[in-house]
């Protein structure tokens, strides 16, 4: 018999620092404090803030103080416009959670826990802009006044559904509040982000695109496709990766999590990065307005990594605890960001907590008024669009197949 | 104009008169593509408006729906339809997808080209016809050029169209009918009648067949390279053929086709794609499903092999003229 002198090999499957029973451990998480990260020149060239992509920019103190260099100095008003939209997108997921718990919806996904990503966004830029969201992003139609009832109707599936019955629930469009419709195939909006973007850039307009996806899609050929058209064209977008910790029950371990963070894939790329904390309503507004003036000043994307953690369910489809230490949420080291901007507004003698409870009121009741204008329409099954419309818009004209087809059905 | 100046003519053409219009795609700008489809058009409409991409099909046809939603009306070219798979989810998920799903509120004009089909010793990866993987999707339109005049008057209504055309160009023909005869010399282009290509715009209609020779004793359905093969398939075996050129699979074409079934009560069916759930099949259960009574032998198909597309054995691979003859001779006598 011969022996080989080679040791056998053996094959890493990376596991999170907690499963189901397991106390929550982040102790691996290096997270600067709050302040400490510099805030570089818009006009920095990638090469030069590389280290961007390795920290963390955080605003808010644990004391709720805006500190450092990035604080983006907002007025008060701004600060609570943000709160109140914030309360308002978890009302509003609570309530639709629980109207699939009644049987009212087939589907739905809360976004708890990464409410200041897409309302700070979605407050910072235009509506001119084009978002390209994942189904993560109800903050920002929210932020943007978009009526809760027709998202409801959406939701319902009912006759006044604004796509007709078409989507799933929450895979809204809604083309004059700049949010592209959405994709169920995870990834595939970053290169049209980039294009659409590439359009506006290529017609010499000053409109930029925005577009989000989640730590485990960036595994998809799509976002490396994205990046390298967004760096080559120079397009005038910004990439943000929402590292949620979980792609349903995998770990951000699975996508890559562990070698690098998110933020430094775009260093291959020649794109700044930028790595931030995804629940400080104030670190995502400054970090996206130092993006913004990137791209309006033609001087091409930027890659964002939002530092967050998804605490309800992926959707109403998913039971987290049976992959993950049940109480992780709860302590995730970056605490709640409504209760972190309700602490800096009460800080600065801004919000008290009469003000907040009355938001919390006020919030419930709007999200009540439109749930009973939606759920007159009807909740799905019981209301919904013509069946007719079911064989129209699949082309700009119908051709004869579906014509005939329509008559099949008998409408 | 040979196939490639057609098509060349009609980009420039589009470019010239709507600044909506680009095109790019690998190796398309500078160099003006491997086939030279888009060639010069860098040097006369500038290099933002025609341009090279990177090898990332996923990409190229990811922003070209970004650039369609803007308002733009992208054309991207796929080098070899082989490669379009990397790029499938992009087209059928999205791009397909993109009006219904939105309830109307983005559209996705965007005009996919890429050059298809075998014949030229491409082996595997060079010589595919993947059309019935689109023709399967709703939302897709499928259109498939078999000589210059069409080339030229269809890429320019698909460019104009406002849903997402897939474009098929055989490149067995850029440069000159290919009757399948492979051993014989290759007339070029200038010897046809539809490579009397004007210099100006003109349009040909999506969704009409052409109507290639009239004839009583039996219709062939074909497109792409498998017109001229079906042409000299019907002249080899001596049948008196009605040879339709399809043009477009989506929309398709069904009055022609079922008009000319009811006259002839017999049909053969061409295509380069391997037989298993082939376009010809869709083509098949239609005519079945409108002529049954009309129809004095069954339905005969001419394909390629339910094999990967070889190298060595491309010529019993090819659907040739003597297949296509065999065929008509077996349906004229009442079929196997």
């Amino acid at each position: 018999m011969t022996i080989k002198n080679t040791q056998p090999l053996s094959l890493r499957v990376p596991e999170p620092s907690g499963r189901p029973g397991d106390a929550p451990d982040f102790s691996h998480l290096q997270l600067d404090p709050a302040g400490v990260v510099e805030r570089p020149e818009v006009s920095s060239a990638p090469y030069d803030m590389r280290d961007h992509a390795f920290r963390l920019v955080r605003v808010l103190d644990d004391e709720g103080r805006a500190v450092g260099p990035w604080n983006p100095k907002l007025d008060p008003d701004t600060l609570r416009r943000g709160l109140k939209a914030m309360i308002l997108t978890r009302a509003f997921d609570d309530r639709m959670h629980r109207a699939h718990r009644q049987g009212k919806t087939s589907f739905y996904m809360k976004c708890t826990g990464e409410e200041a990503i897409a309302v700070a966004q979605g407050m910072l830029l235009s509506r001119e802009d084009m978002g390209f969201p994942t189904y993560r992003q109800q903050g920002l139609l929210i932020a943007r006044g978009y009526p809760l009832a027709t998202m409801m109707n959406q939701i319902y599936s009912n006759a006044e559904d604004p796509i007709k019955g078409r989507q799933l629930p929450i895979m809204y469009s809604a083309k004059d509040f700049g949010f592209f419709t959405i994709s169920g195939n995870l990834g595939t909006q970053y290169p049209q982000a980039v294009g659409w973007a590439m359009a506006s850039a290529y017609r010499g307009d000053d409109k930029i695109a925005i577009t989000w996806i989640g730590d485990g899609s960036t595994a998809e050929s799509d976002f490396h496709s994205a990046l390298t058209f967004a760096s080559v064209y120079r397009a005038p977008v910004i990439l943000n990766i929402v590292n949620n910790q979980w792609a349903i029950s995998s770990f951000q371990g699975i996508a890559g999590g562990l070698e690098t963070t998110f933020a430094s894939k775009a260093i291959g790329y020649g794109l700044p990065a930028l790595r931030v904390d995804g629940n400080d309503f104030l670190a995502v507004w400054a970090a996206t307005a130092w993006a913004e003036e990137r791209a309006r000043t033609n001087q091409g994307a930027t890659v964002i990594e939002l530092f967050t953690y998804r605490g309800a369910p992926h959707s109403t489809s998913d039971d987290p605890s049976r992959y993950r230490p049940g109480d992780e949420h709860e302590k995730w080291p970056l605490g709640d960001p409504l209760e972190r901007l309700r602490q800096h507004l009460t800080v600065i003698g801004e919000w008290s907590d009469d003000q907040h409870a009355e938001a919390l009121k006020d919030a419930v009741e709007e999200v009540r008024a439109a749930a009973k204008e939606s759920e007159a329409i009807g909740t799905l099954g019981q209301s919904r669009p013509s069946v007719k419309t079911m064989f129209e818009e699949v082309y700009a004209t119908e051709d004869w197949r579906l014509v005939e087809q329509r008559r099949e059905v008998g409408v | 104009m040979n196939m490639i100046q057609a098509l060349n003519s009609a980009l420039d053409i589009k470019m010239a008169e709507d600044p909506t219009v680009l095109s790019f795609g690998e190796d398309a700008g500078y160099f003006g593509g491997v086939f030279r489809v888009t060639d010069k058009l860098q040097q006369k409409h500038g290099l933002t408006r025609s341009f090279d991409a990177p090898i990332s099909e996923t990409g190229i046809v990811g922003a070209a729906i970004g650039m369609a939603a803007y308002g733009l009306r992208p054309v991207v070219e796929i080098q070899f339809a082989d490669y379009i798979y990397p790029a499938y989810d992009q087209i059928v998920s999205e791009a397909a997808k993109m009006r219904y799903r939105s309830g109307g509120q983005f559209t996705s004009p965007l005009t996919i080209r890429s050059p298809y089909g075998g014949g030229i010793f491409g082996g595997q990866t060079h010589s595919q016809s993947p059309e019935s993987l689109f023709t399967h999707i709703a939302g897709l339109k499928v259109v498939i050029p078999s000589n210059p005049y069409d080339a030229k008057g269809l890429l320019t209504s698909a460019i104009e169209d406002d849903d997402p055309v897939v474009f098929f160009e055989p490149k067995r023909l850029y440069n000159g009918p290919f009757d399948g005869w492979h051993e014989k010399p290759v007339s070029p282009w200038k010897a046809q009648d539809l490579a009397q290509v004007p210099t100006g715009k003109y349009v040909e209609p999506i969704g009409k067949a052409r109507v290639m020779k009239d004839g009583g004793d039996v219709t062939i359905l074909a497109y792409g390279t498998m017109v001229w093969v079906a042409l000299a398939g019907a002249e080899h075996a001596g049948v008196d053929a009605e040879v339709i050129d399809l043009r477009t699979l989506v929309p398709l074409d069904i009055e022609t086709i079922e008009a000319s079934v009811k006259k002839t009560g017999r049909c053969v069916i061409v295509h380069e794609a391997p037989r298993t759930s082939g376009f010809g099949g869709e083509l098949s259960a239609l005519v079945q499903e409108r002529c049954f009574y009309h129809l004095e032998a069954p339905i005969a198909r001419v394909t390629g092999w339910d094999t990967p597309y070889p190298h060595a054995f491309e010529w019993e691979y090819f659907p040739g003229p003597q297949r296509v003859a065999d065929a008509l001779k077996s349906v004229m006598s009442g079929g196997r």
